[in-house]
């Protein structure tokens, strides 16, 4: 048991990708996965520290109808724990607390950021970023390229220059309440992946390559610590090559998919840091 | 007292949401502005302190890196015309919804069943606006006048203190419940007049059939024993209404029809639903004998096929036409949330894995003056579009598969097809999972959303032609996210054990889903009155027929209610208990302890008296155009590519999710710039198989117009070809009839209902000849007949159309082809022959004409072909394959080659045809059953040996310079285009939609 990468993926009220999350970390190299609706976590009988990776799946919290993951943030932070004095948000904290990871995927994402749990600069978790409407104002599926920045503390991203993946929503432009916090992000390299061209040899403005308008192009973000990470494109959308858009042309497309990386990188830090 | 809070964006923020509007506003109603701005506005009718409305306006309701609000004062600054759209009273309101229940986090308890929080968006509109234009910005684009209501206010009238005044919406009704009991003992006059000012749709025979039950002396005696009196109640009559209905019943796919095929030969057709879709899965399924692969067909919510030895697969397919042309946003919502019950509640429930979606609308591009009523095709593009991209995108459903055709007739009724499937454990706990069964004693539980007066008289409303009274409460909003917490729920109560049998609550409400559940065990007692309502002031019969949203009714052994209720109320779901199944033989109902509904359940199922049809076919003398050959070949090429029907849709296409659950290995959109349009969907359902689901679809309605027979051959033939085209197995594939047609009961509003009727006939006719012949069995579909409309003088009717959908296996997804041209040097072949068969052509439409030579469907050639290309693929020989269907041979030259990236070398004199045709013919013709394949030099031998003895030409090959090159029959050159333009005038008609 204490020897086990045990994950978790938060399910229900609207999240969509949870199933196909769970099988990313497995394939990942997690040795326990679990699927837990949140009603599981609320009733007191499923505690987060009893895991070491924390996943929060794509999907629609509440149908987004406050903006993307609003409703569902305030869940996180209000909700009591049954028949305690406890909340929800105070058991994430202590998770944090204990070095243990976090991942947001796209609605995930946008709850980290608006939970305040990104970029959290030094430390603090009030809300200084916000994932807002795309600047062409819709939803849009479809494969970008991302770069990522070798000197970011990000565990997650380690090794990796770039990849190719999905995006999936409607409201992915990341935007800042001030010059001084992009200024910090950059400054801490914690804007680890960005929106590339092709060849992933510069980042770019322009639609659809950046397919929302977001700031400096960010297209995902870590905390200092480089243990809670976000990104709006859909890493557990690709893990085998059949996933890729191309795959009936390109046949020198490696088995194994880059969404997978991700998954392998936080298993392996778990295995080295936290077991 | 009610609190105002108004959230509107920070200084320097884009206002993407304006900016559309803005957009949307020019090219709707042509009103040129310089600015909108939005503001979202939460009216809070609640007991709350300044401090707790504060914490909601500062937290859930608004973003502080983005957004200010303000409490009980306006933000809006500068603007002309500012003008604000909320809900009317009962009108589903998901983020008012939503709202209430952040609220509830926040202060620590449930607000009270009359507090609320209503949402309203308010326009900040800049530029030069009158009171006229600013009235049909209001009706004509931002509100829809059914479910929301507006305010105008010019910046000089504005209260710059106060703000827009206070509204709450809220039903307030007064109406105590009160059974009415209707004395049927009456003129056939006013018979008719009971069935039409209450929205029944039964006709005189059906009327005077319940007149001849209410008045049997035996009948009344009975009656009498559970205190009712002569005369129906009203909630017998509408529920009678309800099953006996041409949406619920099917009387016209049930009647009886002589039909006479006009050489004065005339048959008896005793149900077609009996004799040819029943009567061809039947035949089907004997001629495959132990190779039979159909679990469950047209018995349940959905069809069932095997998909392995662990699981199966759920296939349904809907229509959601008349709510959608009243508010095409809600229409279409509802239309996928509500489909996506079907295969929910089929057997003892699925997973969902994915949508289809398919729209026949008119041009958005229609300039033409629009008759009262009908909104512009425009509108329902946008509203349909946008309600099937949250219906699906919020329920984590990819949608995989669809298209758009178009043709002004359909601004009449625009078809909103929309269809799910789902896997389903083969087994559940021991039993086969296709097969549920209530049994006596079990409660009736209804699960999920509250009833309102949302969707009365759906079922009826859909079985009439759009008229000047047709009714807004037809009209509903879907939530997907109460939906989507109640499968979370009801997936796991399956899996636990929980119910017996479960079905969902769609047309017909409570009265459809509880009457055909007691079918099982013979009869069931049901209490109205504890019904969870959205508000107050329902009537028992409005209770009973509400098709209020995102509810299932399950059946739940009584051992089992305590645990189904602990676990619903834990994860936030309401469930209650309504009565009992039991095996009474009556369809019981009470409110407040008093008998409200009495009537045999046999009556209710088998009364219905069977619909009498004549149907004359005749010949209406069509020819053969007569034109010369256009002279720029070049330029009639890109003209074909940019008709509606033909170009690209990838801008609605992108708006949808299509990959959400990551089992989408082929998706809509391909090729070396993701672009190409795809001819089906590939599916893996299960990440530890490569085993696959394959799904696509045939539709050709213009056909109809020179003969449905030859329309519905084709649009089968067009579904198998597109699923074979992708790598699915011809042996392993189902088919799904959806018919659409305009009224073919002759009346005086409808003079040639005979012609139509016939119409629908020889529809049958082919769908059991085909389907024979390609050894298709059907397993579920659905037939919505009145697609008409009247109001005056002025009737439209749509042209007869089906989807034939198709839904199979691949056993190895690796092999999946698509239809990109993939390298330079690949050989191009075309499989079948092409003869003279452009009659309702693409090409003959664009020119105007019509013609006669419609397509027809040699299905013994195209099966050993279907079966050939399987082979191929399975030998790995094909490195593209696209069908031909509209546009012919010329379209699917130039679509592979653009999707591909490369050009083509191409000579007519190679296309073997039956005879000898014009250049144009062989470039447009439509034949059916023919592909285009691009096969590597390496395979030339293995490919064509695969083919041998079938109609194969090789056309020329792929090239690495990106120009479409065609030699004409003469030698000549007659077509030279760089791919880039042909691709440009493909995408370009709907790019900006």
């Amino acid at each position: 048991m204490s020897k086990q990468v045990r994950a978790i993926v938060i399910a229900g009220n609207g999240t969509n990708c949870e199933r196909e999350t769970a099988h990313a970390i497995r394939l990942g190299g997690a040795e326990v996965v679990d699927i837990v609706h949140i009603s599981e976590l609320l009733s007191g009988r499923v505690l987060l520290q009893d895991y070491h990776f924390l996943n929060l799946a794509g999907g629609f919290l509440d149908g987004d109808d406050l903006g993307s993951a609003k409703a569902g943030a305030n869940r996180l932070l209000h909700a009591p724990i049954k028949d305690s004095e406890e909340h929800l948000s105070e058991h994430l904290r202590k998770f944090i607390a204990d070095g243990k990871l976090i991942m947001g995927v796209c609605n995930g994402f946008q709850l980290m950021v608006k939970m305040g749990l990104l970029p959290a600069l030094g430390g603090d978790f009030s809300q200084t970023t916000t994932l807002t409407f795309n600047d062409n104002g819709r939803f849009e599926d479809r494969w970008v390229y991302l770069k990522a920045d070798p000197a970011s503390p990000c565990i997650f991203t380690r090794g990796i220059e770039g990849m190719t993946l999905p995006v999936r929503h409607g409201e992915g432009k990341l935007v800042v309440d001030s010059e001084a916090t992009l200024a910090r992000i950059e400054e801490k390299h914690l804007g680890v992946l960005k929106y590339s061209l092709s060849d992933y040899s510069a980042t770019t403005m322009d639609y659809p390559l950046n397919p929302n308008g977001s700031t400096a192009a960010i297209a995902g973000l870590c905390d200092e610590t480089g243990r809670l990470f976000g990104l709006m494109p859909h890493p557990e959308a690709y893990v085998h090559r059949t996933h890729h858009p191309r795959w009936t042309r390109e046949d020198d497309l490696p088995e194994e998919g880059m969404g997978l990386w991700l998954y392998q990188n936080a298993v392996r830090f778990i295995r080295d840091e936290l077991l | 007292m009610a609190w105002r809070v108004e959230v509107g964006l920070k200084e320097g923020i884009r206002d993407a949401r304006g900016e559309r509007v803005k957009r949307e506003i020019r090219e709707h109603l042509g009103i040129e502005l310089d600015q909108v701005n939005t503001i979202d506005v939460y009216t809070i009718d609640a007991d709350l302190s300044q401090q707790e409305v504060e914490a909601a306006a500062m937290g859930p309701f608004s973003d502080p890196v983005i957004q200010n609000y303000a409490i009980n004062r306006p933000l809006a600054g500068q603007f002309d015309v500012l003008i604000e759209v909320g809900f009317r009273p009962g009108v589903t309101d998901n983020v008012g919804r939503t709202s209430r229940e952040a609220i509830q986090y926040i202060v620590g308890h449930p607000l009270d069943a009359n507090e609320g929080v209503y949402t309203s968006v308010q326009y900040l509109l800049t530029g030069k606006i009158n009171e006229d234009a600013a009235e049909r910005i209001a009706a004509g684009f931002l509100g829809n006048g059914l479910i929301q209501r507006w305010t105008i206010i010019s910046a000089a009238d504005f209260d710059r203190k106060n703000g827009v005044p206070v509204t709450v919406p809220k039903v307030i009704s007064t109406a105590e419940p009160k059974v009415r009991e209707i004395d049927l003992n009456v003129s056939d006059e006013e018979l008719m007049r009971i069935s039409r000012e209450g929205v029944l749709a039964l006709n005189l025979e059906e009327m005077k059939v319940i007149q001849a039950f209410a008045s049997d002396p035996q009948m009344q005696a009975e009656r009498a024993k559970v205190g009712l009196t002569a005369g129906l109640t009203d909630v017998e009559l509408e529920a009678l209404a309800q099953t006996w209905s041409e949406h619920c019943k099917h009387k016209i796919f049930s009647a009886n029809i002589n039909y006479d095929d006009g050489s004065g030969q005339t048959e008896t057709i005793d149900s077609l639903f009996k004799t040819f879709i029943v009567g061809v899965t039947r035949d089907v399924r004997a001629a495959k004998g132990d190779k039979d692969f159909c679990l469950s067909v047209f018995k349940d919510n959905a069809g069932v096929i095997r998909f392995n030895d662990d699981w199966s697969l759920v296939f349904k397919v809907e229509t959601h036409n008349s709510p959608s042309a009243l508010d095409p946003y809600g229409g279409a919502l509802t239309g996928i949330v509500g489909v996506n019950r079907d295969p929910f509640g089929t057997g003892m429930g699925a997973r969902l894995i994915f949508n289809t979606d398919v729209f026949c609308f008119a041009s958005p591009f229609y300039d033409e003056p629009l008759p009262p009523r009908l909104l512009h095709p425009r509108r329902i593009f946008e509203g349909v579009v946008e309600g099937v991209e949250h219906g699906g995108n919020k329920s984590g459903v990819p949608t995989v598969n669809g298209s758009i055709v178009f043709d002004d007739r359909f601004a009449g009724k625009p078809l909103v097809y929309c269809g799910t499937a789902a896997l389903m454990p083969a087994q559940i706990h021991g039993q086969p999972g296709h097969v549920k069964l209530a049994k006596v004693g079990d409660r009736i539980m209804m699960i999920g959303g509250r009833i309102g007066k949302d969707g009365i008289h759906g079922a009826t409303f859909s079985s009439e032609e759009l008229h000047e009274g047709s009714p807004a409460t037809a009209v509903q909003i879907g939530d997907p996210i109460t939906q989507k917490r109640m499968f979370d729920f009801l997936i796991i109560a399956r899996d636990r054990g929980m119910y017996n049998s479960i079905t969902d609550n769609g047309a017909g409400g409570l009265s459809s889903s509880v009457g055909e559940m007691a079918e099982d065990t013979g009869g069931f007692e049901m209490h109205l009155d504890r019904a969870p309502l959205k508000y107050s002031g329902l009537q028992p019969w409005e209770i009973l027929i509400s098709e209020a949203q995102e509810r299932m009714t399950v059946a739940v052994p009584d051992d089992k209610v305590e645990e189904f209720l602990a676990l619903a109320r834990e994860m936030d779901v309401e469930a209650t208990d309504l009565g009992v199944f039991n095996d009474s033989g009556y369809y019981h109902c009470l409110y407040n302890g008093k008998t409200v509904t009495y009537l045999p359940m046999e009556f209710l199922h088998k009364g219905v008296p069977q619909l009498k049809l004549q149907a004359r076919w005749e010949d209406r003398g069509y020819q053969e155009p007569e034109f010369s050959q256009p002279l720029d070949m070049d330029a009639t090429l890109r003209h074909m590519l940019a008709r509606l029907d033909i170009c690209s849709k990838e801008s609605v296409v992108r708006r949808y999710d299509h990959e959400v659950q990551a089992g989408t290995v082929l998706k809509p959109l391909v090729g070396v710039a993701n672009d190409g349009p795809a001819d089906a969907a590939m599916v893996r359902p299960l990440p530890d198989s490569f085993e696959g689901i394959v799904v696509a679809h045939g539709i050709t309605p213009s056909y109809s117009d020179i003969d449905t027979y030859h329309m519905m051959a084709c649009a089968i033939d067009e579904g198998l070809r597109n699923y074979v085209a992708v790598g699915g197995d011809i042996e392993h594939v189902a088919g799904l009839d959806n018919f659409c047609w305009c009224d073919p009961v002759q009346s005086d509003r409808t003079p040639d209902g005979e012609y139509k009727a016939a119409q629908l006939v020889r529809a049958n006719k082919a769908l059991y000849d085909y389907c024979l012949a390609f050894g298709v069995p059907l397993i579920s579909g659905k037939d919505s007949m009145k697609n008409d409309y009247q109001i005056g003088d002025t009737k439209i009717s749509i042209p007869p159309t089906v989807l034939f959908s198709v839904i199979g296996k691949t056993d190895d997804i690796r092999k999946g082809v698509t239809m990109d041209a993939k390298r330079p040097g690949d050989l191009v072949y075309l499989l079948g022959t092409t003869r003279n068969e452009l009659g309702a052509s693409e090409y003959y439409g664009m020119l105007g004409y019509l013609g006669k030579n419609v397509p027809k469907v040699d299905a013994a050639t195209a099966l050993q072909r279907y079966r050939s290309v399987n082979q191929a693929q399975k030998q790995g020989l094909l490195a593209s394959c696209h069908d031909l269907s509209d546009g012919g041979l010329g379209v699917a030259l130039a679509e592979t080659a653009f999707a591909g990236g490369f050009g083509m070398h191409i000579d007519l004199n190679n296309v073997k045809c039956d005879e000898v045709l014009r250049e144009d013919a062989v470039l447009f013709s439509e034949s059916a059953s023919r592909l285009l394949v691009t096969v590597r030099p390496d395979n030339q031998e293995a490919f064509e040996k695969v083919f041998a003895g079938q109609d194969l030409s090789l056309l020329g090959n792929v090239t690495e310079d990106k120009e479409l090159r065609i030699v004409g029959l003469g030698g000549e050159i007659l077509v030279r285009s760089h791919i880039d333009d042909l691709k440009e005038a493909w995408q370009a008609p709907l790019r900006e939609m």
